[in-house]
């Protein structure tokens, strides 16, 4: 079945979604595309039939929608994570993430799209999923009156093989803690608890949902280390975020997701360089009259490859430092306004987000 | 990182007795719950058991107004009347005590023999002229004609203590089911818990088996403290046997599990799960016969008390403990109360949201 279908849309040439980004950068040409697709299907079917290759991807995600009443969550959603990446869904809060990222986790049932996981779907494979993934919720307030040990112990039972449970408390760092209550713990050491029960059970596949929320500088250093060893170790990762610092740091590719839908996807250093800028150059001129400056004359000083305007603050995306400055302070000179503030940074995620939506990440 | 090391399931790690392991735990590091489930039906048995003890026949006062040779005669005829005290007193001492009710009745030596004063609507008046006419008579030479003899009988097992422990116990029964398993899942759940354990491979049947077992565990401590205490301080029988008490007792508690599952399979506060616990335990702590008999209403609403679980259960344990009824007895309340286990978890297992 699958194998027909894959066959007829390969030489159909209909594009494919479901093959991996090496076939696809190879499938160019229509022809060699076409082979390439057949030879996609073979292996999916190989695949399906429990000769699960490396390549099948970690998981696989098309056309996902979910609705509240009228709120739509998820919009039609499409990603594809490859096995032992570590993907990131960044966005602002009420994005969509953790509706997606739960449907993933075969915990929310979506309006429709197709969800496979590990080359397997929720409603055939369910238990056999469990015993194969990792999971972190956004919130959960584990059992205050077990112990760190006692805890652990309990998840690990539910898997029928998994990792020592000593072991995976001294990974997490909470060896001192062992046999303190869960109610003493601190915020952070409370999410790296939820970290060892999520890793317990040798998860292939970690899906941590806003792992660092909440958590002060250092305990978020922490569970940073923590997540780059496990990637590591050759587990797939799916993690949601809305600090782009953390999508930067952690992920290998990064999809930014804003009213339920994908609006761009690619490695970090991808989205940053899609802005054609590597520098934001901000400034203010607090004695100018209204209009007396406009995004088109500032997007095409020399070096500036786009300007916009946001309560009285510019922001200019800028390919060369030295050339735009001194242009703009050319261009403010000749209309005899006066600079407040100029601050310039390197371009990050968060300036792919506001280049791409318009609004901030944190105030989205 | 190193390496992980992988390993098997060795019989402890079997994930449904973590699970219970966990129940116990959770269970008696809360000091609270140790004392609503175990003190407080004792201390509240101990309490009945002392306001409605059975008191030894009481001595009535009597008044006798002295200052009369008459009144004199009168106190010296009545000193040895049995179950009676007599106060000599003044005219006027006599009709203060007599409205204060510190004597029942006040003898006034008349001329023509003895005048009673007493308040013949109180019972404790009726029962003095009783006494005091007996005495007075006897002693001017009274001969009765029928010979009675007399044997004082205070059986154990009919008093109110012996009707009261199973009725606690059944209450009990219901609300460690009711409440133990209804907060502890909505809790869970409200905590987001029961959603992190459904995205493990647990097997969810064996959460709810948990509930179960630890109940099972902590109900025969239940049964056992409980009983003890009664047949201790109260000298409370238990006639039948003991098997057909906790099996009783364990179809109850299963029973009252269920409908504890049923009463948290949606709810997601703790006050929306406190509401339909009481709307749900209020009516049968009321109606099924806990403190008094059930009898006592009216005889239309008799077929819905005696459908309800409590009832059923209650009427199971007072038969097997205080007259011994065999299986045969309790048959029809067994029935019922497996009707509700049925009926409360078939229900429940379908309405149950897991996240």
């Amino acid at each position: 079945m699958i194998f027909w279908r894959a066959v007829w849309i390969g030489l159909t040439g209909r594009r494919i979604r479901w093959c991996d980004e090496k076939w696809k950068s190879f499938a160019a040409p229509r022809t060699t595309g076409r082979i390439f697709v057949v030879l996609n299907a073979v292996k999916d079917l190989l695949s399906s039939q429990g000769a699960i290759m490396n390549s099948t991807p970690a998981l696989r995600v098309e056309g996902l929608r979910k609705a509240y009443g009228d709120v739509v969550a998820v919009d039609g959603l499409d990603l594809t994570v490859g096995a032992g990446e570590c993907f990131g869904l960044l966005g602002p809060n009420g994005a969509g993430k953790t509706t997606t990222i739960e449907i993933c986790e075969g915990l929310t049932e979506p309006d429709s799209g197709i969800v496979e996981v590990l080359g397997r779907r929720w409603d055939s494979d369910e238990h056999a999923l469990r015993e194969r993934l990792g999971v972190q919720l956004q919130e959960t307030q584990l059992s205050e009156k077990l112990t760190v040990d006692e805890t652990v112990n309990l998840f690990r039972s539910f898997y029928s093989r998994g990792r020592d449970v000593n072991e995976v408390i001294d990974v997490v760092q909470l060896g001192e803690k062992r046999s303190a209550r869960v109610g003493k713990l601190s915020g952070g050491q409370k999410q790296r608890l939820a970290l060892a029960c999520a890793i317990v059970g040798d998860p292939e596949l970690l899906f941590l949902d806003e792992p660092t929320t909440g958590l002060d500088p250092q305990s978020r250093r922490q569970l940073w280390d923590l997540i780059i060893e496990l990637r590591a170790s050759g587990r797939s990762v799916v993690l949601t975020t809305h600090y782009m610092d953390e999508a930067e740091k952690l992920c290998d590719r990064v999809a930014i997701v804003d009213h339920g839908r994908v609006i761009a996807l690619g490695s970090p250093r991808e989205l940053i360089a899609s802005l054609g800028a590597e520098h934001v150059v901000e400034f203010t001129t607090p004695d100018a009259p209204a209009n007396s400056l406009d995004a088109s004359t500032l997007g095409q000083l020399d070096g500036v490859t786009a300007a916009r305007e946001k309560a009285g603050r510019w922001t200019l995306e800028v390919s060369e430092l030295a050339r735009a400055v001194p242009a703009l302070l050319a261009a403010l000179t000749a209309r005899h306004l006066v600079l407040g503030e100029l601050a310039t940074h390197s371009a990050t995620l968060e300036d792919v987000f506001v280049s791409l939506t318009g609004r901030q990440l944190r105030d989205a | 990182m190193r390496e992980p090391t992988v390993t098997n399931q060795p019989w402890h790690r079997h994930s449904l007795a973590q699970l219970t392991l966990v129940r116990f735990r959770e269970f008696i590091r809360e000091p609270e719950a140790i004392f609503w489930t175990f003190m407080f039906p004792i201390i509240l048995a101990m309490g009945l058991g002392v306001a409605f003890r059975n008191k030894p026949a009481d001595v009535v006062t009597v008044g006798v107004v002295r200052g009369t040779p008459a009144g004199d005669s009168l106190v010296a005829r009545l000193a040895h009347a049995p179950g009676l005290r007599v106060d000599a007193m003044d005219d006027s001492g006599a009709a203060r005590a007599l409205r204060t009710s510190d004597v029942a009745l006040v003898a006034v030596a008349a001329p023509s023999g003895v005048e009673y004063r007493y308040d013949d609507t109180r019972p404790e008046g009726r029962s003095a002229r009783a006494l005091i006419d007996d005495a007075l008579q006897r002693a001017a030479g009274r001969v009765d004609p029928v010979k009675v003899s007399e044997r004082k009988v205070q059986e154990k097992g009919s008093r109110y203590i012996d009707f009261v422990i199973p009725g606690l116990l059944g209450m009990n029964i219901m609300g460690g089911g009711i409440w133990g398993l209804g907060f502890s899942i909505v809790e869970a759940r409200r905590r987001n818990l029961l959603k992190r354990l459904v995205s493990t491979p647990m097997r969810r049947h064996q959460y709810l088996m948990s509930f179960l077992l630890s109940r099972f565990f902590f109900l025969v401590l239940e049964i056992g403290v409980l009983l003890g205490c009664a047949a201790l301080f109260f000298g409370v029988p238990v006639r039948g046997s003991v098997l057909q008490l906790v099996t009783v007792a364990l179809l109850a508690a299963l029973s009252f599990g269920g409908m504890g599952l049923l009463i948290a399979s949606r709810a997601r506060t703790m006050e929306g799960v406190s509401g339909l616990m009481n709307l749900v335990m209020m009516p049968m702590w009321v109606l099924s016969g806990v403190f008094f008999s059930s009898n006592n209403f009216p005889k239309v609403a008799q077929p819905f008390i005696q459908a309800l679980p409590l009832t059923a259960t209650i009427n199971a344990l007072r038969a097997t403990m205080l007259q011994g009824a065999g299986w045969g007895a309790v048959a029809p309340s067994l029935a019922i109360i497996a009707a509700w286990l049925v009926v409360s978890f078939t229900i429940a297992l379908r309405l149950f949201k897991w996240r």
